[in-house]
């Protein structure tokens, strides 16, 4: 599905610095495959996902998703962002529909799509509520229908429980799990919280920052349908324990360099 | 439904309490100390004389009104392509801004008299000089608004491959819309000042004409009625600016009054 072979991203920070956001990223991403990004804040995973959505072009390198070169934008992607940015202006309904008027694609061809779509994110009955009627987690459930409302093949999901209360965040996973055996996807999900990266995936891609690289990419052993309680399985801790090393190891070495 | 109905009443009748003690306590102090009328006068004279002149304030209001529309209709035609144009070109950002800001450092009063000799005495002077004080906060504010767009929406209508008119058009704009009306609401109460301070310079018609002329013969109250009647027409102006605000962004005015939660 996702090729990547040597992607690099350079950028010139605000100061005029050179900033190696992501150096030489290789990975392939099987046909409905769901893949955590972990790492701390500028490892770069936010631009990888941006990089492979075609909305970022990277430095070197090449991207590839379903064989083709990714130079732009394409409309077979569906985002999700840390924040919803629902429009307030629109219902439920009519938020999800956003992204079929954005496509220019016909509105009415979609409605019955969108309604099963709402129904299956628990929102039944909230199709004509606004966004300042829900809260943070339902206008999350709006955000995920608004980027699956035209049948993407791929889900880009950066941070996307990031804003909500640890609880909330804990079954919105599980709710995100739910659609996806439904609605098979292709998912990248950015987060910042180990248990969640392993918890959600088939693979964890753990990534150190300065410059953006794959520490390791691990495979989570776990059955499906997974469970909360997975969390106290000899595989997780294992798993968790592997990525908290790779990130706090590499953590410390720019400190010792006496480095901030 | 009392509470509910005094809760509602309440952004109303405190201020207009307010205002009617005032009166009611200058009405007493300036008999009391026998203030000389032609001086400052009473709010029963002022009231008085505005039934009186009635036919004719109404006239002269008239003409400010529509002064002061055409002004603010201006301002609105003209500043929001100025907004639009700066928010998403920089070449033209920095080639306009300097100079809008050039337009606002000069004193309007200073201009009027110039504008004046310009397009001469009628109306088009003072729609001018109304447009020059009151497009600014338009400018601005919708400039500001636009910018505001949440990049995440950017980056969504992009993956859509959508174009950048339609971004504008299904979220920028109605994105920017709570600005534009803020605006609108500054900037409509300037344009009635631009409108006064254009008649002041040169005009024989239109309520800064009235106060001009009643000060020149010491007719205190027709004056004083000619500053309510603007006080009413700019506080009219800026409360249908409201209206129209709740009708086109009712998820704004949710946003900022939540209902209280039921009891």
């Amino acid at each position: 599905m996702i090729s990547l072979a040597s992607v690099s991203k350079t950028y010139r920070s605000r100061h005029g610095d050179l900033v190696h956001a992501l150096d030489d990223v290789t990975l392939d991403v099987k046909d409905a495959e769901f893949v955590s990004l972990v790492g701390p804040s500028g490892c770069g995973k936010s631009t990888l996902l941006r990089v492979v959505g075609g909305l970022t072009p990277p430095s070197g390198g090449e991207v590839r998703v379903r064989g083709a070169e990714v130079r732009e934008p394409f409309p077979d992607v569906g985002i999700v962002f840390q924040s919803a940015v629902l429009l307030p202006w629109r219902s439920v309904l009519d938020n999800v529909l956003f992204s079929i008027e954005m496509l220019g694609r016909g509105r009415e061809a979609y409605r019955e799509r969108a309604l099963a779509l709402i129904e299956l994110a628990g929102l039944g009955g909230f199709e004509r509520r606004y966004p300042w009627e829900l809260s943070g987690g339902m206008q999350q459930r709006v955000a995920i229908c608004r980027a699956l409302i035209h049948d993407p093949g791929l889900l880009l999901m950066d941070e996307p429980f990031g804003a909500l209360d640890a609880m909330t965040r804990e079954e919105m996973g599980f709710e995100l799990l739910r659609i996806w055996e439904e609605r098979r996807k292709t998912i990248l999900f950015v987060t910042h919280s180990i248990p969640e990266a392993i918890l959600l995936a088939d693979r964890v891609v753990v990534m150190t920052p300065r410059p953006g690289r794959l520490a390791r990419v691990l495979e989570v052993g776990l059955p499906r349908p997974r469970t909360a309680d997975m969390e106290f399985d000899a595989r997780f801790r294992e798993a968790a324990e592997e990525i908290r090393r790779l990130i706090f190891v590499r953590r410390q070495e720019p400190a010792r360099a006496g480095r901030p | 439904m009392l509470a509910a109905l005094e809760r509602r009443a309440r952004p109303v009748l405190l201020p207009a309490g307010v205002l009617l003690g005032t009166l009611v306590v200058w009405e007493i102090a300036w008999r009391l100390f026998n203030v000389p009328r032609f001086v400052v006068p009473l709010p029963s004279g002022i009231i008085a004389e505005t039934w009186q002149w009635r036919g004719y304030l109404l006239g002269h209001s008239w003409v400010t009104l529509y002064e002061t529309l055409a002004g603010f209709g201006l301002s609105i035609a003209v500043g929001v392509p100025l907004a639009v144009v700066i928010v998403y070109s920089p070449v033209l950002r920095s080639a306009i801004y300097p100079l809008i800001v050039v337009t606002q450092a000069v004193p309007k009063v200073a201009i009027a008299p110039v504008l004046l000799l310009l397009l001469g005495a009628g109306a088009v002077s003072k729609v001018v000089v109304a447009f020059l004080v009151a497009f600014f906060p338009i400018v601005v504010d919708t400039a500001t608004g636009l910018a505001a767009t949440p990049t995440e929406l950017l980056d969504l209508s992009r993956s859509y491959r959508a174009n950048p008119f339609k971004t504008f058009v299904k979220v920028r704009f109605p994105m920017a819309l709570p600005f534009f009306f803020s605006g609108l609401k500054v900037s409509v109460t300037l344009a009635v000042i631009g409108a006064v301070v254009g008649e002041f310079v040169g005009s024989d018609r239109g309520l800064g004409y009235v106060i001009l002329s009643a000060t020149s013969y010491w007719k205190s109250n027709l004056a004083f009625a000619a500053i309510l009647l603007l006080a009413v027409m700019a506080v009219g102006l800026f409360g249908l600016v409201e209206l129209v605000e709740r009708l086109v962004c009712p998820w704004y005015v949710h946003a900022r009054e939540p209902d209280p939660p039921p009891a």
